[in-house]
């Protein structure tokens, strides 16, 4: 199975929404590099709203991910709650 | 294949052709497995130029600085002329003996295997 | 009643399509002149997709956040005298090659989306091209903002637009656009949104920009990773163009083909200049280009063409070339910059000792055989007092415009020599990469403003080398230039860092 990911630039923010994509995402492997933390997992990843908005404690807009996004591998599919990477094989 | 284009008649003079270096044709001179140089000199030349003035006036000015370079038995050295084999005549002209615009002449010393014999 | 609030699928929709209208009196075709001729079909606008689904408003405001975090970075960063936390000021020379060499593609990308979001028949690319327009021009102000801090210090900033359309070695960068702008709308797409955007600029960005974090410069990285960050939203596009010119007719395919091929190597070859900047110019390593290569084109790119081979896509030309040249090309790269010092913008220098131990380790399979003893030889000379300038110009490559310093990959002491004939003349190529290109449009690459050429055709200012780096230029000889031992930035910085002169 081919390996989605996505890159986060290591701040305040990221910390909680890798600790939700975590939880949200068990078999998912966090790498910690210069200034950013790369997540990946074989075929899919899932980031949660409501699992961010439980661990930073506040209402967070599915969007505001853009603000620490750095890059990202796999089929995209987002709406309001959620944010997916998928690839098909 | 032709540039698929906007226009029909996509055409255009050649950038680098002859009539633009003044008299002079570009020749390119490369010592295979010598990489301490990372590419070979581009020359402009008369093309009037003898073989003997180019290996023993412009080339020595970029190759000479090469610990084997002293070394070169031109007797024995070999050469390709556009990938093709070729033996140079040293009094005649670039042009009576075929090096043609952007020709590019490649030399061969099987012998000197270049700095630490690693083909530098 | 309060109204509903619109949901994020119709809220996309209504601030994209909705904006579009229909063509009663006026002809459709006259208004998307170039939506044709390059033998792309589409049958349906409507299917184009926006996975992000980004509209303006939100736009404007997550873009404006990024700004405020980026700009404060910045002020902390000048405020603080961040150029004096570098690792080393040799590390800064990356940075010039940076300035010189890439902010000016974002211009050239900021410009190129401008032209094709204007001549795309659906509302949905016109907006995402008009959104990635803005982004790369917001990418080469910040980077300019970034950078003028270094200019106040360093050598070497001063005349970077200048430059890029002139020095030699930024015709490889300037053309590699030039070629994407002046292609027909789809094919820029291609070419830049997907080939380069989604299968390739992670190598510049990612790892380069965490090796900026690694060597104690905030400021590259921050601004690295906050075009990054639009990066993701252009990746995304990318790859749902591929998938929407796919799924809109089968005659497709091919083309989209062709152009993935030609792309993918242009894109290699840009990306020397890269391997040799992670390599070489980053004092503090993050990762070998090796690895990175690997990580980011390998293993990504892997999965991406998986993924598209339902389509009947594969991979691209050359990519087997690709795999063994991860060994090789910025150890070559940078042999072509370190023996030309006297004509690049920027300092060059022999790698340290413990360097080269780590290149031995990072390239077991290549470094010690080929490529430390060019530096030893380069040692050797430069302890003679006779650093090592080659007094020469190159061969160029006709189609990639890089010194034809890059070898066979299976007899890597042996220049790769290719070439064609056309018309009456020959062309010459660094690669059966660039020899594919040329073939597949002669016609595009007679037109190669090759550096080297123009030189000798007297159209830079002087026939002798010095006049034309001075004047035609416009380095300042003797700073902006030579190696960084002895160099105006060296002493500087020792004196800044209350180091003896070395």
């Amino acid at each position: 199975m081919s390996k989605v990911y996505l890159a986060l630039q290591d701040n305040d923010d990221s910390r909680y929404i890798v600790e939700a994509i975590v939880d949200d995402n068990p078999t998912a492997t966090v790498i910690n590099q210069p200034a950013m933390i790369r997540i990946e997992n074989d075929g899919q990843l899932v980031v949660r709203r409501a699992s961010v908005e439980e661990k930073i404690g506040r209402d967070w807009d599915m969007q505001e991910l853009h603000l620490s996004l750095i890059t990202l591998g796999g089929n995209v599919d987002e709406d309001e709650d959620q944010l997916s990477l998928n690839w098909n094989t | 294949m032709p540039v698929v284009a906007i226009t029909p008649d996509y055409k255009f003079e050649a950038k680098d052709r002859f009539e633009n270096f003044h008299g002079n044709q570009i020749v390119y001179v490369g010592w295979d497995h010598h990489l301490m140089f990372c590419a070979a000199f581009a020359y402009p030349l008369p093309p009037t130029t003898t073989f003997a003035d180019l290996r023993d006036k412009v080339m020595p000015e970029g190759f000479a600085v090469h610990p084997e370079y002293s070394k070169i038995n031109w007797e024995t050295a070999t050469w390709l002329l556009d990938n093709e084999p070729f033996k140079p005549q040293l009094d005649k002209s670039l042009e009576e003996q075929g090096i043609g615009h952007k020709s590019l002449l490649r030399f061969q010393t099987p012998e000197l295997k270049g700095y630490k014999n690693a083909g530098v | 009643m309060v109204a509903k609030k619109l949901n994020l699928k119709e809220k996309y929709r209504a601030l994209t399509r909705d904006l579009d209208w229909d063509y009663d009196y006026a002809d459709r075709k006259k208004a998307f002149p170039y939506e044709e001729f390059e033998g792309i079909k589409i049958t349906d606008w409507s299917k184009w997709e926006d996975p992000f689904r980004l509209t303006m408003d939100s736009y404007w405001k997550y873009q404006a956040e990024k700004e405020k975090k980026l700009y404060a970075i910045f002020d902390a960063f000048s405020q603080n005298n961040g150029h004096l936390n570098v690792t080393d000021a040799r590390y800064v020379n990356a940075i010039k090659l940076f300035l010189t060499g890439v902010s000016p593609l974002e211009y050239q990308a900021f410009q190129g989306y401008a032209h094709v979001g204007r001549q795309f028949g659906g509302a949905g690319a016109r907006v995402a091209c008009q959104m990635q327009s803005i982004d790369e021009l917001r990418h080469v102000q910040t980077q300019i903002h970034a950078m003028s801090h270094y200019n106040k210090f360093f050598d070497g900033f001063q005349d970077w637009t200048h430059m890029h359309d002139r020095v030699w070695y930024l015709s490889v960068p300037k053309s590699f656009f030039d070629d994407a702008r002046s292609a027909g709308p789809f094919e820029f797409l291609v070419a830049i949104s997907f080939s380069f955007e989604y299968v390739l600029t992670n190598l510049l960005f990612v790892p380069f920009m965490s090796g900026a974090a690694h060597n104690g410069d905030m400021a590259t990285c921050t601004f690295g990773f906050s075009a990054q960050s639009d990066e993701a939203r252009h990746m995304t596009l990318g790859l749902e163009i591929i998938k929407f010119l796919l799924e809109q007719h089968e005659d497709n395919v091919p083309i989209v083909q062709k152009w993935i091929d030609k792309w993918f190597w242009r894109g290699t070859r840009l990306l020397a200049l890269v391997g040799m900047m992670m390599d070489y110019m980053l004092p503090n390593k993050v990762m070998s280009w090796k690895e990175a290569w690997e990580v980011y084109f390998e293993d990504a790119g892997g999965a991406l063409f998986k993924d598209l081979a339902r389509y009947g896509i594969r991979m691209p030309k050359f990519v087997e070339t690709t795999a063994k040249e991860k060994e090789h090309i910025s150890h070559q790269a940078w042999w072509i910059f370190y023996t030309h010092g006297h004509a690049a913008g920027f300092h060059t220098w022999i790698p340290s000792a413990e360097e080269m131990d780590w290149l031995s380790e990072k390239y077991p399979d290549t470094f010690d055989k080929y490529y430390r003893p060019r530096w030893e030889l380069a040692k050797e000379m430069e302890d003679r007092g006779e650093r090592f300038y080659t007094n020469g110009l190159p061969q160029l490559c006709t189609t990639c415009q890089i010194p034809m310093g890059f070898t066979e990959m299976d007899n890597p002491t042996q220049i790769s020599y290719r070439s064609s004939d056309f018309e009456g003349e020959k062309y010459h190529f660094c690669s059966d990469g660039c020899k594919h290109i040329f073939d597949e449009e002669p016609e595009k690459y007679v037109q190669s403003w090759l550096p080297v050429h123009q030189i000798y055709q007297g159209n830079c200012g002087g026939a002798d080398v010095e006049t034309v780096l001075r004047e035609y230029y416009k380095m300042n000889l003797g700073e902006d230039n030579m190696d960084f031992k002895g160099s105006p930035d060296e002493k500087r910085w020792n004196e800044w860092k209350g180091k003896g002169v070395a």
